[in-house]
């Protein structure tokens, strides 16, 4: 039994470290400028968790399969180096490992969360509500309109509750129900909730962000590579949690152009 | 250290049935009564997620009979969507709580942490009681949600605010399902406390002649850290519930801010704090996974060296790497939160302990694989599920280094990778921890044995299950397959559902394994051999010094006398291979640490 338990480990171990390997399911490709950090991040840090898991369990299945062996006259041996060496061990290597990590990781989470977006950044307003995603494009004034959530009506497709009647800076917004940007130029979303908990994912874009309801959060990427990808909501929000979705349209600067202005004219 | 004669247990053995087998004063009664309630709680948990993983792979497939679990959410046997997540919603909270913080913890340390530390019983026998019938409370009161109009919560175990807070205009189950939750989370929570208290009070005022606390076995020093961990920690997540409960029933608004709207209506709530709920609970949420997790360190520490015939290559670093985990355990908590709006300073200050964590996990895992070195390791199925534990333990360790980093959370967190490490590491590796107990402390809790042969087979089934079901998991999680899901719609996501039904089919397989363990367990309490003897490892700590299974007062009439540290195996010139602690013999090479 310890012998086909030993070989059992090593399988699972061999057999779960194979698919990461071959990349069978690989990260999601990478359309963000500061996708790179993250990915290189995650590579490390694949390789060093690899190693330890496959490290440690083949070690362990061979300490089974050795030592359960023993005779009952043989006598106990200890590990050389004893407990000591263990601890060392586990402070300068385990220690110095999760100290590089932490501190690259925290290099490559301050690119995305500690740096503020470029002043020419295009902002697009982003809500979240049971169930679907509503974007805001401020027009050609560059400002976005008041919310006013008493005015919030989906029965007359007024999502944000903007008020163009008296409200100057809400005349010329422009409201979708899937984004849009331009290639190569940052964007900044501006994020807030109608309800309750939401998040915006888009894996290509190495972009996670809850949003929460009373708090207006904002973060900011460039996405590099023309194409359509989802945004998906990943923080349990109700029973239409997993259709909450819209797409992302990564278009040439000529092509936005054209669709933010067909997207006025629909206004 | 304390001499048992001052501490005379204030209540004489029960006469009457009610007394001896219902509203028991005796802890070991009490522990058995927890295991009784895991049992069924774990039975309910995993039919759930049966159901669950069955609607994930094959989500038109009508499961026959489910209607009459819930006519609305199962109209012609199939699982509506608000069906799967109140389901989703049970399964994780009564796993959590009703087993795996209530099996390893309560329901072990409850019978043998007075045995272990020379005790005729807890200090507060009474208190001890409650702590179980209020525990049951609490399980019938979840049970409830069932039963109310539109059923149990569908909130997932964190319930969220301000989902859970806002009433039934969130969705089913939002409004009394969340009640019902709340209420029995908070009557859970006084359960817990008033087991801690005991437990605390156990370790370190009732122990008997010559029992120091270097002397305890590391399951009592696992017990010990896990109450004073759940002192503080359940002692946050009530009044966290009594506030939810409140924003449903009296009006308040401690979740729930300002100018949301649902279905086009202004709600009536203004001046709360969605991220309170998630501070609250996480502060909580955190070292429950300790809670959970501890005991297990401790029982897989004890049942290896008794299989190891040897001690631990250190008695002491493990004490202080359990207590490391339990301190670093609260300073930690801010992990589960990385992406959830939080200061983005306060990931990094959160990610640092996180990362710090995994030295006192390394050294644990490091000092057992350093002890296996050179051992004379017996396989028996307790020694077969403390080894699967240290693999799972291993497993689940090396995928929190990439959770602990908030730059790579922003791909994996709220997907399935993060439900693959908790399962692995809370999950599965405490379920095997609890298995590992019952297998070893069987003959001590009953006089019987249990079947072996079928215990190999239960163990390596459930083995290889489990890798098969979480494995597969991280690589959907790096995929960006999000958790929570009811049906997997999204473009990205359609490729995935094959390995999604791969582990349906794996999680049905591993689920029939605990059916043959649970059969082997109520066969094995009637029908098993007599245990031959009351020492049948051939153990040193004080259950196997008294007699199977233990009298009232645990020790008949002579309190037990304690000569030597818990593991003397394998003594270099003793007269056997293990020396009991209550041994009086002279050792001249012994296992000490002083």
């Amino acid at each position: 039994m310890a012998k086909l338990f030993a070989v059992v480990i090593v399988l699972i171990a061999i057999g779960s470290a194979i698919p990461i390997i071959m990349h069978t399911w690989p990260l999601p490709q990478d359309i963000s400028v500061h996708g790179q950090l993250i990915d290189e991040q995650f590579a490390d840090t694949m390789a060093e968790a690899g190693i330890s898991f496959l490290a440690s369990q083949i070690l362990l299945a061979f300490f089974i399969w050795r030592f359960s062996a023993s005779r009952p006259s043989d006598k106990i041996k200890s590990f050389p180096g004893g407990a000591m060496g263990l601890v060392i061990a586990a402070f300068l290597l385990v220690g110095t490992e999760v100290l590089a990590l932490g501190v690259f990781g925290a290099k490559a989470w301050g690119s995305v969360y500690l740096t503020a977006p470029a002043a020419d950044a295009i902002p697009v307003q982003v809500q979240a509500g049971q169930f679907a995603f509503y974007f805001r494009y401020p027009g050609p004034d560059g400002k976005f309109g008041p919310i006013h959530p008493d005015q919030i009506s989906e029965a007359n497709a007024n999502f944000f509750g903007i008020d163009t009647t008296h409200d100057q800076d809400s005349k010329d917004d422009i409201v979708t129900a899937e984004m849009a940007i331009p290639v190569n130029r940052e964007i900044h979303l501006l994020m807030h909730s109608k309800d309750v908990g939401h998040s915006f994912y888009v894996p290509e874009l190495r972009v996670q962000q809850d949003f929460v309801p009373g708090l207006d959060l904002s973060v900011h990427f460039t996405a590099t590579k023309i194409g359509k990808y989802e945004i998906v909501c990943t923080q349990l929000c109700g029973l239409g949690h997993y259709n909450m979705k819209a797409y992302l349209e990564v278009k040439s600067q000529e092509d936005y152009d054209a669709w933010i202005k067909q997207q006025a004219a629909l206004q | 250290m304390h001499d048992m004669s001052t501490h005379a247990v204030s209540h004489g053995a029960p006469t009457s049935f009610i007394s001896k087998h219902v509203f028991s004063l005796d802890h070991k009664v009490i522990g058995k009564q927890y295991y009784a309630l895991a049992l069924v709680a774990a039975v309910v948990g995993m039919f759930l997620s049966w159901l669950m993983r069955i609607h994930l792979g094959w989500g038109s497939y009508a499961i026959p009979g489910l209607h009459l679990l819930s006519k609305s959410g199962a109209p012609g046997d199939v699982m509506t969507p608000e069906y799967y997540l109140q389901l989703m919603t049970m399964h994780g909270t009564i796993m959590v709580f009703f087993v795996l913080t209530t099996a390893p913890f309560a329901a072990f340390g409850n019978f043998f942490l007075p045995i272990q530390t020379g005790a005729e019983d807890m200090p507060f026998p009474h208190f001890n009681m409650m702590s179980f019938w209020v525990t049951f409370v609490a399980f019938l009161v979840m049970v409830a949600g069932f039963f109310v109009a539109d059923g149990p919560s569908l909130g997932g175990w964190t319930q969220y605010a301000p989902l859970s807070a806002v009433g039934a205009v969130g969705g089913p189950g939002q409004g009394w399902g969340v009640v019902l939750w709340a209420a029995s989370i908070g009557i859970f929570c006084i359960g817990q406390l008033l087991g801690s208290l005991n437990f605390i009070t156990t370790t370190l005022d009732m122990r008997c002649k010559g029992m120091s606390l270097m002397r305890l076995p590391l399951t009592a020093w696992a017990w010990f850290i896990t109450s004073i961990m759940g002192l503080t920690a359940f002692a946050v997540l009530m009044p966290a519930c009594i506030l939810l409960i409140l924003d449903h029933v009296a009006g308040t608004s401690f979740f729930v801010p300002s100018n949301l709207v649902i279905g086009d209506h202004l709600l009536p709530h203004s001046g709360g704090s969605t991220l309170l709920w998630q501070h609250l609970f996480w502060f909580f949420g955190h070292p429950e996974v300790y809670i959970a997790i501890v005991p297990g360190l401790g029982i897989v520490s004890h049942v290896l060296i008794t299989n190891m015939r040897r001690p631990m290559l250190s008695h002491r670093v493990l004490i202080y790497s359990m207590g490391a985990l339990a301190v670093l355990s609260y300073m930690v908590y801010g992990h589960h939160m990385f992406v959830s709006g939080m200061n983005p300073v306060s990931a990094i200050a959160f990610s640092f302990p996180t990362l710090v964590i995994t030295i006192p996990s390394t050294i644990v895992v490091l000092i057992w694989l350093g002890s296996l070195y050179g051992s004379k390791l017996r396989i028996n199925s307790a020694s077969l599920f403390s080894l699967g534990f240290v693999s799972m333990f291993i497993s689940g360790g090396v995928s929190g280094f990439f959770l602990a980093q908030p730059s790579l959370d922003i791909m994996l967190h709220a997907t399935y990778f993060v439900v693959g490490h908790f399962h692995l590491v809370m999950g599965v590796a405490a379920m095997f921890g609890i298995f590992a107990g019952t297998y070893f402390w069987f003959p001590k809790m009953t006089g019987r044995m249990m079947n072996e042969t079928w215990g190999k087979v239960h163990f390596i089934m459930s083995f290889i299950g489990a890798y098969c079901i979480f494995m597969p998991f991280h690589y959907l999680g790096m995929a960006g397959n999000v958790r929570r899901y009811q049906a997997f719609t999204d473009d990205y996501l359609i490729p995935l559902i094959p390995v999604h039904k791969f582990i349906t089919v794996a999680a049905i397989l591993t689920g029939f394994a605990q059916l043959i363990f649970i059969v082997n367990l109520i066969y094995s309490r009637f029908k098993g051999p007599l245990a031959p003897n009351d020492n049948p490892w051939q153990g040193t700590s004080l259950e196997w010094s008294t007699a199977t299974p233990p009298p009232h007062n645990n020790f008949g009439d002579k309190m037990p006398v304690v000569y030597h540290d818990p593991y003397q195996y394998s003594v270099e010139g003793a007269s056997a291979d293990f020396i009991m602690q209550t041994s009086p013999e002279k050792l001249t090479n012994p296992h000490e640490e002083k």
